[in-house]
């Protein structure tokens, strides 16, 4: 990212972060802060809400009103903070295992209730925190500490998990295509409802090295080479998809009520009936 | 004098009013009983004074989103059951160590697991106080009739926002589930609102985390131009992870400080009849409205006994209780549960004098002919009668 | 030459290198992001390293305005 957006949006003395060397993590929160950089939003207007595991250690760099809270939960957290200020423009940030596995029925029903967060969800297929535990994101037939003889769990489309919930914006990129990923989040907070960005994004350390595939260059190359636009995906006949995945917006619908805008009415309609 | 009506009301809706009286603008909770009044009551008056209700997804949630609405600014509380209480501590403890005000009501109901959720007990007493994990400082206080839920409820919103601490408001079934007499001011307008201490100085010379003599650090709403970072992880004054012993310590010692420093003000007890008692019952919540016409009806048989009904139940009433050790022979600790407050109870009263316990936990609650059946042989154990 | 190194933050995982449509990026033996021997002219300020750096340790440094 551009030097003078570290200099504007991190807070003085906490770089270098704690992020092993190659992680895509890095890179992801610096799309995030290009994204509002882009959207000339005012840092007070912000919240970067986050939970626990490596990805959620990202709000502590940020210059913003940021919170890094408890595992899996950062969504009903963000949740409270936006009903108490709707004004502000509240993004979470989670990592694979943080919002699929603990805080997977927070996910849902955020989705459902269609609240206007941004959900990124830092995707590196593991749990990279505590050294590499297999996460519901992590594929099967892949090595995790606790899938020695290899991970046989299906694992979810949490975006298509998302959408079925009744997430309105749902979008793909990677680590690698950082434009797209950038412009993908800035269209989610733009987005009024809830949003979910998926960043697929890589761990050497604790996925890449059980896996004899370390090189975080490597693994960004795996991204580019993987990742397929939707346009192009959806002329794309399964075999041709095969060990493929889909990037770019995959959903967005307008059509249904942002969930404080709706709450608005309540109020409306408890003070009518007071009177 | 404000006008006042009067009212037959559930101790659960008198938490509601309370809430609102005290300018509570933001609740999120799971229904469970005996406590669902309070949800249901919340999702009604709310919207009336521009507050807002959610329903959340489950128990966890439902401290979450009152976190992040109180990180907002707003004054915020659930209320729960025994096994939602259990699954809110994690939650409890992210708001010890982040100082983020709320009030958790826990109307209980006997436990373990889903025990008897209509009955009444008080087995929570040490889950109160010890429930999430580490060492952590809360304020828990637990009212014993329908106008006391009023205003009890009031003063827990007040000292969370003035303590940046959750407080627990420990009521059970009986409390919650009685109707009783009320006289509710027809206004809250003139019922005045603690407000958190919030910064004054620049933003840019904000620290998060610094404390004056209070111990209690000024807190920045969210969106209000003080940009900071709110930590579950041990923090220095920044309010940054810190990851020294020392950091640890001096955290845990403000922790714990800005509570004890303030113990005359957030410690109340009542005194029943206690100026010439020579016998003792320390009992609180709904245990101890069985005490009141038990002590009459003893001080009608020529005995002298009187009761301590501690109000805030953690921090401990020690000194009080070490005081009451010294004026009086002996002491009946009765508690619906089998035995926890009571032991707290010896330990302040070090051996002064003999400590009883009238354990109870079947179901309902004792008698005033039970309770002066167990006064009457814990004095003769004495040698008071 | 038009590229600034935070060596500091740094932490040598080659990105960079592996990316730079040029090869004018190397990892020196001491674990840092570098201009390779003899590539010191070969920059083209494409930002495919400053863009990609988990790190925020290298940047373009562009022509002033």
């Amino acid at each position: 990212m551009k030097e003078a957006l570290v200099e504007k949006y991190f807070r003085k003395g906490h770089l270098p972060h704690l992020w092993c060397p190659g992680c895509g993590n890095g890179t992801v929160l610096g799309a995030i802060v290009t994204a509002i950089d882009n959207l000339k939003l005012d840092k007070n207007d912000v919240a970067l809400i986050s939970g626990i595991g490596c990805s959620s250690r990202s709000s502590g760099y940020v210059d913003f009103n940021t919170a890094n809270t408890v595992h899996g939960r950062a969504l009903p957290i963000a949740t409270g903070l936006k009903m108490a200020r709707p004004d502000m423009n509240v993004v979470v940030a989670s990592g694979d295992g943080d919002c699929s596995a603990i805080g997977g029925n927070h996910l849902i029903h955020a989705a459902r209730r269609n609240i206007d967060l941004t959900l990124v969800v830092f995707n590196n297929s593991i749990y990279g925190m505590t050294g590499g535990q297999y996460s519901p994101l992590t594929p099967p037939g892949f090595k995790a500490t606790t899938a020695p003889y290899l991970t046989i769990e299906p694992m979810f489309d949490i975006l298509e998990l998302a959408r079925a919930a009744g997430a309105t914006f749902t979008a793909r990129a990677t680590s690698y295509h950082v434009p797209l990923l950038t412009s993908l989040i800035e269209k989610g907070i733009a987005h009024k409802g809830f949003s979910i960005i998926e960043a697929v994004t890589g761990c050497p350390t604790n996925f890449g090295r059980q896996n004899k595939i370390a090189a975080p260059a490597l693994m960004m190359a795996w991204q580019r080479d993987h990742g397929v636009m939707k346009a192009k995906w959806d002329k794309m006949t399964p075999e041709e998809r095969e060990g493929k995945f889909p990037i770019g917006l995959l959903s967005e619908r307008n059509d249904v009520t942002e969930y404080t805008k709706a709450y608005d009415e309540i109020i409306k309609r408890a003070q009518g009936a007071e009177a | 004098m404000a006008k006042t009506k009067v009212m037959l009301m559930q101790g659960n809706t008198a938490v509601v009013e309370g809430a609102i009286a005290a300018g509570v603008k933001f609740y999120g909770g799971y229904p469970i009983t005996p406590s669902t009044e309070i949800a249901e009551g919340m999702a009604k008056r709310l919207p009336m004074v521009g507050g807002k209700f959610m329903q959340t997804e489950d128990e966890i949630a439902g401290l979450g989103t009152v976190i992040g609405a109180s990180l907002g600014g707003l004054k915020a509380m659930t209320a729960t059951s025994g096994p939602g209480f259990s699954l809110k501590q994690e939650m409890i403890g992210l708001a010890c160590n982040a100082e983020v005000p709320c009030v958790i009501v826990d109307v209980q109901r006997v436990g373990p697991s889903t025990g008897q959720p209509t009955s009444p007990s008080q087995g929570d007493v040490m889950q109160t106080k010890w429930g999430t994990h580490g060492d952590h400082w809360v304020i828990v206080v637990s009212p014993s009739s329908v106008p006391e839920c009023f205003t009890l409820t009031q003063r827990a919103v007040a000292l969370a926002e003035k303590y940046r601490v959750p407080v627990i408001m420990l009521m059970d079934e009986i409390v919650g589930h009685m109707r009783e007499r009320i006289e509710l001011p027809v206004s809250y307008d003139d019922i005045p609102k603690v407000e958190r201490k919030r910064p004054t100085c620049p933003p840019e010379e904000f620290l998060a985390y610094a404390a004056d003599e209070s111990k209690v650090p000024a807190m920045a709403d969210f969106g209000s131009g003080y940009r900071w970072h709110v930590s579950g992880l041990v923090h220095d004054e920044t309010g940054f992870p810190k990851g020294a012993g020392s950091a640890t310590r001096e955290s845990q010692d403000r922790l714990r400080g800005k509570i004890m420093a303030h113990r005359d003000d957030i410690i109340q007890v009542e005194r029943y009849k206690l100026d010439d008692a020579e016998f003792a019952i320390i009992a609180f919540g709904g245990a101890a409205r069985t005490a009141y016409d038990a002590i009459d009806m003893a001080r009608a048989r020529g005995l002298r006994v009187g009761m301590m009904r501690p109000i805030t139940i953690w921090p401990f009433a020690r000194h009080e209780v070490s005081d009451l050790a010294k004026s009086v022979k002996g002491i009946l600790v009765h508690e619906l549960n089998c035995g926890q407050y009571v032991i707290s109870v010896k330990a302040a009263v070090e051996g002064r004098c003999p400590v009883h316990l009238y354990a109870k936990y079947d179901n309902e609650s004792a008698t005033p002919e039970d309770m002066l059946a167990e006064i009457e042989r814990a004095m003769k154990e004495d040698g008071l009668l | 030459m038009a590229l600034k190194f935070v060596t500091s933050r740094c932490k040598g995982c080659g990105i960079c290198a592996y990316f730079c449509p040029k090869k004018v990026l190397t990892v020196t033996e001491l674990n840092k992001a570098a201009i390779a021997e003899g590539k010191e002219n070969d920059c083209i300020s494409c930002g495919q390293c400053e863009m990609r750096c988990p790190d925020y340790a290298i940047f373009v440094e562009r022509e002033a305005k």
